[in-house]
């Protein structure tokens, strides 16, 4: 990550939390509102940031993975449903049963990481297909699910959707959230505070430790890491699987931590949201958190300004309508993509299978 | 058979040795592969401290052998034995704990790792968790300097110019304490100094115990630097001599199994006027410096005119703006008194240029597309190729089979792809696609980078025989030699400009390497 990178980042970021101050100035002390946004902010992004973490042990493996949007479905999806079985059925506390919803949730990333490692490594599928194959599995097996577990006569849960065991109660950090005014970003949900912490452990891990040379040795140059001894199918496989389980945990933040419930197709792309977030941050863990916070600005802007609707000036009168301003992160995910913002390199062997 | 050595297993040569000196000993090796028997009852021996060449022609077996000792494939028949005991070799892994490293062909370097990070990887030194980049460092900069090899371990190696990166590869094996080390063609992507460098390197760790395998096609550099050479070809061993009892015609022989002419058969010959004009041509690289600076020459019909130079002095960007790829940002350009300053190959082609590029597979061929259709890339829009904007593919065939055998260019048929032939096979289909068509200027960047023998043969007839046909050819290569063998006139360039123009027969080898080493001396 260059400097200037960090600095339109932050750019962006002060524009839109300007747009949000400016308008509800008249009714909110700013350094209320800035904290708000801060708090929103690092809460939204958390799914985009993991999806991203997911996508950088992937490709720095050499394994392009746009099926990181279908594992996110896939483990809200069976995250929240075991969870649920967890306390309707086996009457466990909530508590142990949201516990066991994100480990559900993990695990089902790994298994639909397998396949695609299993696509893509063992059997060389065209790793964009298989992506796609995994994207398109998620929608159909938990929309069908959805039905037939849920709505359908006779099913399990007879037609009655059960009350999910709630959603994952925040933690506030020691001492930091007691700061008046800013104590509020230190007061955050199990899932952001673990991605915020993955960030800094896969950075951690990329770098400084054998398993992160190798990893980036597989992924720039396998035939490289084949002749020193290294084992290129075997540490593929591996990052994948661990990328599955980032993609599982940001899956689980929409059904256990964001709402306690499951609609169809409610990760709406923000998997793909999170490939860009990798993109932009160059395949780095901090950069790639960064540029998450970027797009978490814009939701919580969209999110924000709900409160100020009615101090909204008839000239800026297009921001009352909430599904423009919930274009933005959108609309930044194609500019970024379009490279305006400097060349980025992806892992050289990104995306290419290895032939012995 | 016109064959002057029949092949066969048994080595004449006694062994003056006692059998414990022997390191490494490969004993019948056989190893098919789909199509091709590519070792076929291999023997091959390795003493401690030598220097033993393998030689051979591309294909000849010579990579698959040591690939085999290395462990990234596995032998059908035959074993390895290293210091006395079979080696059960699965792997590279294997081969390293053996003390076996290997330097490849196409270096297995990362460029976005640094020195450090390249040498220790898959043996990394950890503390604490963590990779320990400073003993490893510290280790590096011990064995660098212990051979000389001038390492820095915290140097990206992306930035090194290729004979550094090349030393950085021997550390690796040095740093994995390996006491065989296997050079595989390793001064195939060198200018001649960085070759010279390499051997004295070479003889430094030859007299502190470690014993190396040297994989060339080039008989001067087995003879020169060579203790035995055991001759390949067609995945057998035809012989193994020391280079005192023989000489280069006789090796080639053995490699090529046929009389080899390694002089360049070339009369004196009368030049026309002037085809190719560049007056004052500077050419920025893509990193937008001016590579080429303010450069004037001429080439006239029935000449060949050498460009000499240590690679990376601007003959690459010189060529690709003579051929159409890359804009000049200065001056003028003219074939046949026609301006094609600036203008695309295609104008280039149809004013009756020929280019034979310098990366034969990036620029060409397309690697993907069939000899047939790499044939026709010239000329696929005209008739007989197109009829109204329709490829006609009987005449694509028919022009292919016509080429491939006028141009004796060895491929199962018409249609397989370029990218499966060999790199001899894959520049005669340049070769004939370029000089089949009606040419008056031919521009040939290193025609003979890596090929063998006999296509470096051939290729060097063709040429010659274009210049006494009528055409203008400029000829850049990076090898010495073959400029000295094919120019009339020599031009050598350094940092971007042409510093001398001398007439072949009035030079010496020595001056030129001055020259092309930067030592300025007046024009003869």
């Amino acid at each position: 990550m260059d400097w200037r990178r960090f600095g339109v980042i932050a750019l962006v970021i002060a524009i839109l939390f300007g747009v949000v101050v400016l308008i509800g100035k008249n009714q909110t002390p700013p350094m209320v509102i800035i904290t708000s946004m801060l708090a929103t902010t690092i809460a939204v992004a958390t799914p985009l940031t993991l999806g991203a973490l997911s996508g950088i042990y992937c490709e720095r493996a050499g394994v392009v993975n746009i099926g990181i949007e279908g594992m996110m479905l896939a483990a809200a999806f069976f995250g929240w449903l075991a969870s649920i079985y967890m306390n309707s059925i086996f009457g466990f506390a909530p508590m142990p049963s949201l516990i066991v919803g994100v480990i559900a949730a993990v695990l089902s990333g790994a298994l639909f990481a397998l396949l695609h490692a299993a696509l893509s490594i063992t059997f060389k599928v065209d790793q964009i297909i298989g992506g796609t194959v995994i994207n398109i599995l998620a929608i159909g097996i938990t929309g069908f699910l959805n039905r037939q577990l849920f709505f359908e006569e006779g099913s399990i849960f007879g037609g009655n959707v059960p009350h999910a065991p709630g959603i994952l109660p925040s933690i506030r950090v020691p001492l930091l959230a007691d700061v008046p005014t800013f104590g509020r970003m230190f007061d955050q949900q199990p899932i952001t505070i673990a991605a915020i912490a993955l960030v800094f452990i896969t950075h951690y891990v990329l770098f400084y430790t054998r398993w992160g040379l190798r990893t980036r040795a597989v992924g720039e140059h396998p035939r490289a890491a084949d002749t020193v001894g290294i084992n290129v199918a075997r540490m593929r496989y591996a990052n994948v699987i661990i990328g599955g389980c980032m993609a599982g945990l940001g899956g689980a933040y929409f059904t256990l931590q964001s709402v306690p419930s499951f609609e169809p197709l409610m990760t709406n792309g923000r998997g793909f949201i999170s490939l860009a977030a990798m993109i932009f941050g160059n395949w780095t863990p901090i950069g790639a958190w960064a540029a998450s916070l970027v797009f978490g600005t814009a939701q919580a802007m969209q999110i924000n300004l709900q409160f100020f609707r009615e101090l909204i000036l008839p000239e800026w009168a297009f921001l009352k309508n909430s599904y423009i301003v919930g274009l933005a992160p959108y609309i930044l995910t194609m500019l970024i993509l379009t490279g305006i913002i400097g060349k980025t390199t992806p892992p050289a062997a990104d995306g290419v299978p290895y032939e012995k | 058979m016109t064959e002057n050595y029949m092949l066969s297993e048994a080595r004449p040569e006694p062994r003056r040795r006692i059998e414990t000196n022997i390191v490494l000993e490969a004993k019948g090796i056989t190893k098919q592969f789909p199509g091709v028997l590519a070792n076929d009852k291999v023997n091959f021996d390795l003493r401690k401290g030598e220097i033993h060449a393998l030689l051979g022609e591309n294909g000849a077996g010579k990579s698959t052998l040591m690939n085999l000792i290395y462990g990234l494939h596995r032998p059908d028949k035959g074993d390895v034995i290293v210091n006395g005991k079979t080696a059960a070799i699965h792997s590279p892994n294997d081969s390293i704990s053996l003390g076996i490293g290997m330097v490849h062909q196409h270096f297995m370097l990362i460029p976005v790792f640094t020195v450090a990070e390249n040498v220790m990887l898959g043996d990394e030194t950890i503390k604490r968790g963590a990779l320990d980049r400073n003993t490893v460092a510290a280790k590096i900069n011990e064995i660098s300097k212990q051979y000389g090899l001038d390492a820095d371990p915290n140097a990206l190696v992306g930035d090194l110019p290729v004979g550094l990166q090349q030393r950085v590869e021997i550390v690796k094996t040095l740093y994995r304490n390996a006491e065989i080390v296997i050079l595989d063609e390793p001064t195939a992507v060198l200018t001649p100094q960085e070759a010279e460098d390499l051997f004295r390197i070479m003889r430094d760790l030859t007299a502190r115990g470690v014993s190396i395998i040297f994989i060339t096609h080039k008989l001067k550099e087995a003879l020169a630097i060579a203790d035995r050479i055991t001759v390949m070809r067609a995945g057998r061993v035809i012989n193994t001599v020391l280079p005192s009892e023989t000489d280069s015609a006789q090796l080639a022989n053995m490699m090529v199994g046929r009389q080899v002419i390694l002089t360049v058969d070339k009369k004196d010959h009368e030049a026309k006027e002037a085809v190719l004009k560049v007056e004052n041509l500077s050419v920025r690289d893509q990193r937008d410096l001016e590579t080429v600076h303010h450069v004037s020459f001429f080439v006239r019909g029935g000449e060949v005119l050498g460009i000499a130079g240590v690679q990376g002095n601007g003959q690459t960007e010189l060529s690709e703006a003579l051929t159409g790829l890359r804009h000049p940002t200065g001056g003028k350009v003219f074939i046949s008194g026609h301006d094609v300053t600036g203008k695309p190959p295609r104008v280039m082609t149809e004013t009756g240029l020929a280019h034979i590029p310098e990366d034969r597979q990036r620029h060409g061929l397309v690697m993907s597309y069939s000899v047939a259709d790499n044939m026709a890339l010239c000329d696929y829009y005209h008739p007989p190729f197109s009829k109204r904007g329709v490829i006609q593919p009987k005449a694509l065939d028919e022009n292919a089979r016509r080429l491939i055998s006028a141009f004796d260019v060895r491929t199962p048929s018409p249609f397989v792809n370029a990218g499966k032939l060999s790199g001899g096979n894959q520049q005669k289909v340049i070769v004939a696609r370029e000089l089949s068509r009606s040419v008056k200027l031919v521009i040939a960047n290193q025609p003979t980078r890596g090929l063998d023998v006999g296509s470096i043969e051939y290729i060097h007839s063709v040429i010659v025989k274009m210049r006494d046909n009528g055409a203008a050819v400029l000829l850049v290569s990076a090898e010495l030699d073959e400029i000295m063998a094919l120019s009339d006139r020599i031009a050598v360039m350094y940092r971007g400009q042409i510093v001398a123009m001398v007439e072949t027969k009035k030079s010496t080898r020595e001056q030129l390497g001055l020259w092309m080493a930067g030592a300025h001396v007046e024009t003869a």
